[in-house]
């Protein structure tokens, strides 16, 4: 039976995927995000060791809250990173009737991470920026990954929301909003796109690591501004 | 029996004896769509509301208390007709002769009175002083019966809120009876009941009954009167909309002008209505907005009920509650769905007039519930905080489909059941007496069984158990002595005559039990269980705190090892308890329910095996101790609804606050959510909840500028409440509390 390295669990959660969602942080991500909110799932060691088996009892135990929409959200850290993992886990989900999520930056494709999108029934993938000096600047990756990773959820006929963090003077511009739209016009498999406002809670997190949060400089988005981009993108995209 | 005040509706049983639920059953209209029929509020209601809001507005100012009428003893005909507004109200009738003015009722106990009226500056007259000379109150009579042990029980305050010294309340009158009927029928049928006592052997019980019948046809005699000084005729059945709830009304309002119950519920009158607004809306008489009108100024009415409490009173039951409980919805026996337009009437009285903590508003959940109705439910729930939710797939087996909610959590069938409150017992003070041998060291007297007070240097958790039985067998039998001296002379001295002349007159009569403290002492012996917990004594050998090593499982995780304890708990202290025998045959009942009391028996405790500080408020109802969360909501959800049903017929109290960012990014998605939870939680076949959905800050602002906030309504423990209304202990109590959020 696999085994995976689990950061922490929450059992509701409304804003990792459809309806009502048992969220699973996986510790460890490749990436190293300027405004990452879960600081502590980055690193790859770490985390509790749990079986495919052990999760999965768990999720069960909450499946009458599940609804019509809701089930299990893999999140992190990267759910990608520990693919095996995360495919059994799925796989045993749906032997017992429950949807599945995950919620990923796309960064990297092999045979193990297509087997795991073929278990996986919606999945939240980041475009973060959308431009590739943004990407490797704050993200420390080619932009052309998340898009390669859309491509092929796009081959696969999967559900897909984006989400993008809004952080202002980076990414709220027209511009962005322009770009960012033409990806979504592009892949049919986008259901949703999702603007999120940058926030600091996580500020925290980062003292309690004893680490910079670099995002620090920027301010907070408003929320209000965030929401008139989204409507400013429904627009584009309707 | 016929009348053509009953045209047009279907014949049945219900015509030839006193049947509500029958009547319900061959008449009501299902509804299954959404909430886009309701009518907003009419300018006149609109004005009247303003004038209530603004003597309420008064009422704060005077500390709560607008006004006292010290030479009046309450009772259905003691006062002229009062009025908010005699030309512009559709449904009339106060308790007193003015709004908002409170009444002295001191058939329960002189002292309460006495200790009320002088909390506000008054005083009360010589006259009522000089009558209440020569009169026995149920106060008096229990101190007269009560033994030395059950006085210490109450004063060490292992048993507390007990109603030995105001009335009993928790019993629900079919006040539907009224308008179905009319009070003629009823008193018909009373006296057939009275004369088949003629040839009986008149032993005790045959004796009360005959006198209580007696007592009930005189008072529907006074309900006649009292609505005659309405300027209506009672007497026949209702033939309106208008009437139907009038006569309801006045049923209602005869119940609270006798007796001054802690819970004065309403029952189950929505659905009942229903009925009677289809007719009219059919033969043309009355509009959608008329009809909204109507149950407005309905609710209006109920929000102006008001009792006299002592501050020590409003330190048990925080806010000035009446617990006017209205249960709305559930399903029917048949699969048919009990819910109608005017379920969704009543629930939108919290928008027509402003959100409110009266009356109680219960939703009665089924899974199968119509779609339109849970979400429109969610919807209030997320934009008032003013309702609560009970599990009427885990109920309706039990009680039928004509059952109703008293005070929280308290089912009964509606005119067929009624209930014997006491209050609850104090489980995590209990331990402590346990492990120190029959001393209690927050009062410092000795109290129950004489033992050696445990010399273990760390707590061995089997003679934790065993020494906690022994104690728990004692205090449950003297905790049901004690309830049967104090309704044996509730019975004798301030019987419930309104209420029980409309029930049948062979009612079947529960005894509810209760504890506080549960997660605090599922904790403590999960501590003592999973980690090391080492006592630590005083000079004199008592134990007074703990050093504990080492982390446990906490309730409220959906981990078994902890959760089945707290289980095992409630089940033992039933059982012990149903090892005595009860006053009149009374089923043995038990809650995990606090009301806001949790804050005041927190302070009467002394430190805890689970870590909690001498003082230190408990959780309110079942809920797991603040903060001790780690999991999340659903993992609290399920701990709590592994606590079982058939264990806490009294049911199971949850209060569940979660802020709006947590449950969904916008209205559409937290509506969604709230329901999915909802199903979810009572799938569990958990009993109750109560939900918040609002951030800890708007809290704060409100405790320190309360006069901004004057209608924030929240959820305690199976009630509401304006939260300006807490004391600012109990206010700091709710801040503290865990408020589910995503990080």
């Amino acid at each position: 039976m696999e085994k995976g390295f689990v950061n922490s669990i929450q059992t509701l959660g409304t804003l990792d995927g459809p309806g009502v969602r048992f969220v699973v942080f996986l510790q460890g991500c490749a990436l190293h995000c300027g405004y990452c909110h879960n600081p502590e799932t980055q690193e790859m060691a770490g985390g509790k060791e749990y079986t495919s088996e052990e999760i999965v009892q768990k999720a069960v135990r909450y499946k009458e809250y599940y609804g019509q929409e809701g089930g299990i959200t893999l999140s992190g850290g990267e759910p990608i990173l520990q693919p095996e993992f995360a495919t059994e886990i799925f796989k045993k989900c749906h032997q017992n009737g429950i949807n599945t999520c995950i919620d990923t930056s796309g960064s990297v494709i092999t045979p193990a991470v297509e087997k795991l999108i073929d278990e996986t029934d919606y999945v939240m993938l980041d475009i973060k920026f959308t431009n590739n000096n943004d990407y490797e600047k704050y993200v420390g990756c080619q932009l052309s990954k998340p898009l390669e990773f859309l491509e092929m959820l796009n081959k696969k006929g999967k559900n897909v929301r984006l989400r993008q963090v809004i952080v202002p003077t980076i990414n709220d511009d027209d511009d962005n909003l322009l770009k960012l739209s033409e990806i979504v016009k592009k892949y049919s498999c986008v259901k949703k796109v999702e603007l999120l406002p940058f926030k600091k809670i996580c500020k925290t997190k980062y003292d309690a690591l004893n680490r910079e949060f670099l995002f620090d400089r920027f301010d907070s988005a408003n929320l209000e501004s965030v929401k008139k981009l989204q409507e400013k993108l429904n627009n584009l995209i309707k | 029996m016929t009348s053509e005040k009953w045209n047009g509706f279907k014949p049945g049983v219900w015509q030839d004896e006193i049947n509500v639920r029958d009547f319900i059953q061959q008449n009501y209209t299902e509804y299954k769509g959404d909430s886009s029929f309701l009518a907003g509020a009419t300018e006149r209601t609109s004005a009247l509301m303003k004038k209530l809001e603004a003597l309420m507005t008064v009422e704060r100012q005077f500390d709560g208390v607008l006004d006292i009428d010290t030479e009046t003893v309450s009772s259905l005909t003691a006062y002229e007709a009062g009025y908010l507004d005699k030309e512009n109200e559709i449904i009339v009738g106060l308790q007193t002769n003015r709004p908002l003015r409170r009444g002295l009722n001191p058939f329960g106990g002189m002292r309460m009175v006495r200790q009320a009226c002088a909390a506000y500056g008054y005083k009360v007259s010589p006259k009522i002083e000089d009558e209440f000379k020569y009169r026995t109150t149920h106060n008096d009579g229990v101190f007269r019966a009560y033994t030395k042990e059950m006085r210490q029980a109450r004063h060490c305050h292992v048993i507390t809120g007990l109603p030995d010294a105001y009335g009993r309340g928790r019993i629900i009158g079919d006040y539907r009876r009224v308008a179905l009927y009319g009070i003629d029928r009823l008193i018909e049928g009373k006296r057939l009941d009275k004369l088949k006592l003629e040839n009986t052997v008149f032993k005790t019980e045959q004796i009360r009954l005959g006198e209580e019948l007696a007592q009930q046809i005189n008072f529907l005699g006074l309900m006649k009167e009292m609505a005659a000084m309405y300027g209506y005729d009672i007497s026949g059945p209702a033939s309106n909309t208008k009437e139907a709830v009038q006569w309801t009304y006045f049923a209602y309002l005869a119940a609270i002008k006798e007796q001054n119950g802690a819970a004065m519920s309403l029952g189950r009158v929505s659905t009942f209505f229903d009925i009677y607004i289809e007719r009219d809306l059919k033969n043309g008489v009355l509009t959608e907005t008329g009809a909204q009108e109507i149950i407005d100024d309905f609710v209006m009415k109920l929000r102006m009920a008001r009792h006299l409490r002592t501050p020590e009173y409003n330190e048990l039951f925080g806010g000035d509650p009446m617990w006017i409980t209205e249960a709305v919805g559930g399903m029917g026996e048949d699969g048919r769905t009990l819910v109608t337009k005017n379920s969704f009437r009543i629930l939108n009285t919290l928008y027509t007039l402003g959100s409110s903590p009266e009356p109680n508003l219960t939703v009665l959940w089924s899974t199968a519930l119509p779609e339109g109705f849970k979400r429109f439910c969610a919807k209030v729930s997320a934009d008032t905080d003013s309702i609560q939710y009970e599990n009427d797939d885990l109920m309706r087996p039990i009680y039928g489909d004509d059952y109703a909610i008293a005070c929280c959590v308290s089912a009964m069938k509606v005119g067929k059941q009624m209930q014997f409150f006491g209050a609850r017992c104090n489980l995590p003070k209990l331990l402590l007496i346990a492990l120190n041998g029959g001393y209690d060291t927050t009062s410092e007297i000795e109290i129950g069984p004489k033992a050696e007070v445990i010399a273990d240097e760390v707590l061995d958790y089997d003679t934790v158990v065993k020494r906690f039985d022994e104690y728990l067998s004692w205090l449950a039998n003297l905790y049901v002595n004690t309830m049967n001296i104090i309704h044996y002379m509730h019975d004798k001295y301030a019987y419930e005559k309104s209420q029980m002349a409309l029930h049948d007159t062979e009612v079947e009569r529960l005894m509810a039990f209760g504890i506080a403290g549960l997660s605090v002492i599922a904790d403590s012996f999960s501590a003592i269980k999973y980690a090391k917990v080492k006592p630590i004594r005083d000079e004199k050998g008592y134990i007074v705190d703990f050093d504990i090593e080492g982390d446990f499982p906490k309730f409220g995780n959906d981990d078994d090892r902890v959760d089945l304890i707290a289980k095992e708990i409630t089940h033992k202290t039933i059982t012990e308890l149903r090892k005595t025998p009860t006053y009149r045959y009374a089923i043995h009942t038990l809650s995990v329910l606090t009301i806001t009391s949790n804050v005041m028996y927190g302070k009467n405790t002394g430190a805890t095996p689970d870590g909690r500080k001498a003082g230190e408020a408990f959780a309110p109802g079942a809920n797991p101790m603040h903060n001790r969360e780690e999991n999340g909501a659903l993992a609290s959800l399920n701990s709590i609804a592994k606590i079982s049903y058939d264990d806490c017929r009294d049911g199971i109290s949850n209060t569940f606050s979660i802020t709006p960012e947590t449950l969904g990014r916008d209205e559409e998605e937290r509506i969604g959510n709230l329901v999915a939870i909802l199903d979810g939680y009572f799938a569990k076949m958990a009993h109750h909840i109560n939900v918040n959905v609002l951030n800890r800050e708007t809290l704060i602002e409100a405790y320190n500028n309360p006069e901004a906030y004057p209608n924030l309504t929240i959820r305690v423990s199976g009630y509401a409440v304006n939260f300006h209304k807490l004391s600012k202990e109990q206010q700091k109590e709710v801040i503290s509390r865990t408020f589910h959020e995503a990080m």
